[in-house]
């Protein structure tokens, strides 16, 4: 997906800890064999009261969060399951940041070789943002990835990115191409470790 | 200054550098499953690339099969039936060796790839399943991947890699008589939380954990991802290599012998510094419970669901509050003697032999209390055959447990067998996350033969208070 930075857009709160991927993507919309599909079961579990009816407190269910663009997360957010339709669903569904104080490593890996800006923050900064929104829901935050800055109202905090992730989503490097690129390296490594390690490397 | 056992794995398999922490990372070996890999494939046709090492991968499927126990090669369901369909022919066409639903090796893949031998000590693994921290265990690097990882992995057999920071569990003294691996890593998450181990690599090590069989270090490791571990590792010993000898694809003659010398080499040096380090006793275990919708929601058995007002910070006591309310019960209210509807047997962190003897130990010469569905899902087809051959499928069926073929099943629900909206469940699984095991379902983690009690009970029960069969 193409993001076109800085980014400038709503924000939902979604503060509560340890949402995992069977939360944000349930098991029902993993059966397909594309990426299709998946904005329907987006926190279909968050989004419904047990009767079937949308949820009303749920932010993305209603007006300004059902356009935010950023979700403001709780910590560890993303933990369990490797379903990367977690991050094609949030996608599909328009997301294009997060903004949190953790995230399980593979949740996070996935969202960002997809182009999904994970941005981690200290707690404190999160409540910070947190406040503002919930101050003025309709609120624009901007999301400054080259100058890795995020402002909100008059205020603004820096984020770290590391380096090689921030220069592949502005430039949207194909990894694969890049990795394909150092066929030489990946040459000599493979001849060394078929000398050093033979019983690894023999045909299993 | 000395390397941690990660470290050195890392470093091993560092084909280039980018800077410090960022690498170009070989991987060894990786297993695939019908319903994380399919975009994957997709992916390498549409850029026009192949798998560079077809041999180095396994395609197993498991997660979307029926478990009834007449194994049919039908799916049931025309989405799961179209998910097989084209792994099938991704397999096929890129040179996979897949292990098909009715190959009598079928089964879960963490069961199946250390069974088959395919894991090595000093390997790294990556496959698109988040419970390959279970081959740790075996001495090996494993951590889960995306279906982007997959593609990436597929294509150039090494990936893009983060250096993960270090952490060391380190386990004293011994797992008491009657208690498991499962109750040691539930009582690890439940001290050290759902995200206690992210952004680490965790190593275990101490008496606790070498005194642990292999199969027992493979439910430790398993559940490691449930700290957040982004990788885990344990050092290989004899009982590893003893474990792997006479396996299908495991080195002969002198690779053997390489493998075996290089086992010294395997560990972590004396003074490598990690960047975290936690200390426990073994001793300190009791039978662990879930009683939330997050594995370190979770508690001794002889203890009650917890009050929020004692959760730290106001988001935690909500947390807490909305696990109670779904999970339908009320603070206060103790753990045992909760009446359950369903028991299951199964899943990648508790499937193997070892398990289904301790779950049998208990259920010998008992019923499956009334009103209650219980059910066995072997890890794996030599698993079943292996209890078939012991007389443990007759312990369980007599006993009127239902005797199931294998697969994830009940794990993940992605199949037929799932849990009913409200139905408490008694399960040897590892997530007990909203709606994992069937929507509305309520799940309770605990070690296979603290399900089996609860099996035969219909209540959640100390095991310790049962006669076992020996």
């Amino acid at each position: 997906m193409t993001v076109t930075w800085p980014l400038k857009a709503n924000a939902a709160l979604l503060l509560q800890p340890d949402i995992d991927t069977d939360l944000i993507m349930p098991k029902q919309y993993l059966k397909g064999i594309d990426r299709s599909g998946l904005s329907d079961g987006l926190f279909r579990p968050l989004r419904f009261l047990a009767d079937g009816t949308p949820d009303p407190s749920f932010p993305l269910n209603h007006s300004p969060g059902n356009e935010a663009q950023i979700l403001v997360t709780g910590p560890n957010f993303g933990c369990g399951s490797s379903r990367e339709h977690a991050v094609w669903g949030l996608q599909q569904r328009g997301i294009r940041a997060i903004v949190g104080s953790s995230f399980a490593g593979i949740f996070c890996d996935n969202a960002l070789n997809n182009g999904l800006l994970i941005v981690e923050l200290a707690p404190s900064e999160v409540s910070e943002i947190a406040a503002a929104i919930s101050a003025m829901p309709s609120i624009q935050i901007t999301i400054d990835l080259a100058r890795q800055r995020i402002e909100f109202g008059k205020d603004s905090l820096d984020f770290a990115i590391k380096p090689e992730r921030r220069n592949q989503m502005l430039k949207g490097e194909d990894r694969i191409a890049g990795s394909l690129a150092l066929a030489r390296q990946m040459a000599e490594f493979e001849l060394a470790y078929s000398i050093r390690y033979p019983w690894l490397l023999a045909k299993p | 200054m000395g390397l941690t056992l990660y470290e050195k794995l890392v470093e091993r398999h560092c084909i280039h550098r980018f800077s410090d922490d960022e690498l170009l990372l070989y991987v060894d070996r990786t297993v695939l499953n019908e319903y994380t890999s399919p975009q994957a494939f997709t992916g390498l046709r549409k850029a026009g690339r192949s798998v560079r090492r077809p041999e180095a991968a396994l395609g197993v499927i498991d997660h979307v099969n029926p478990t009834d126990p007449d194994r049919v090669a039908s799916m049931g369901d025309p989405e799961a039936e179209l998910q097989v369909a084209y792994f099938r022919r991704n397999c096929d066409e890129f040179g996979i060796e897949l292990i098909d639903i009715l190959d009598p090796r079928q089964g879960i893949e963490h069961v199946i790839a250390p069974e088959e031998g395919f894991i090595l000590p000093g390997m790294v693994v990556a496959a698109g399943d988040s419970h390959t921290t279970t081959y740790g265990a075996l001495g090996a690097l494993g951590f889960g991947i995306g279906t982007s990882d997959i593609e990436h992995c597929l294509a150039t057999q090494a990936l893009r890699y983060h250096r993960q920071k270090t952490m060391r569990i380190e386990v004293a003294g011994r797992v008491p008589v009657g208690l498991s691996a499962k109750d040691l890593i539930m009582h690890l998450v439940h001290a050290l939380g759902a995200a206690g181990a992210t952004g680490h690599a965790v190593e275990f090590s101490g008496s606790a954990i070498m005194g642990l069989s292999v199969e027992g270090r493979m439910t430790l490791a398993n559940m490691a991802v449930e700290l957040g571990a982004r990788g885990v590792v344990i050092q290989p010993d004899d009982a590893v290599l003893e474990w792997l000898a006479g396996r299908k694809r495991v080195p002969q003659g002198t690779h053997w012998q390489a493998m075996e010398s290089d086992l010294c080499n395997l560990v972590s040096d004396p003074d490598a510094t990690f960047d975290a380090v936690h200390c426990f006793d073994a001793g300190d275990v009791s039978p662990m419970v879930s009683w939330g919708v997050s594995p370190d929601q979770a508690l001794p058995v002889s203890q009650a669901v917890p009050e929020p007002e004692a959760q730290p910070t106001a988001s935690r006591q909500e947390q807490a509050r909305r696990a109670i309310a779904y999970m339908g019960l009320q603070p206060g209210r103790p753990l045992e003697g909760l009446e359950i509807d369903r028991a299951f047997i199964g899943s990648c962190t508790n499937s193997r032999i070892e398990d289904l003897r301790a779950a049998a130990a208990v259920v010998k010469g008992r019923q499956v209390a009334k009103g209650v569905r219980a059910m066995v899902v072997p890890g794996s087809g030599a698993v079943r055959r292996q209890a078939e051959t012991e007389g443990l499928d007759t312990v369980f069926k007599a006993a009127g447990f239902e005797w199931r073929q294998p697969g994830c099943s009940m794990c993940l629900g992605m199949n037929p067998d799932i849990l009913g909206p409200g139905e408490r469940c008694a399960s040897s699984t590892n997530r007990n996350f909203e709606g994992r095991q069937g929507a509305g379902g309520r799940t309770h983690l605990m070690s296979p033969s603290m399900v089996a009690a609860a099996a035969v009970t219909g209540r959640i029960t100390d095991v310790r208070r049962l006669g076992v069969a020996r």
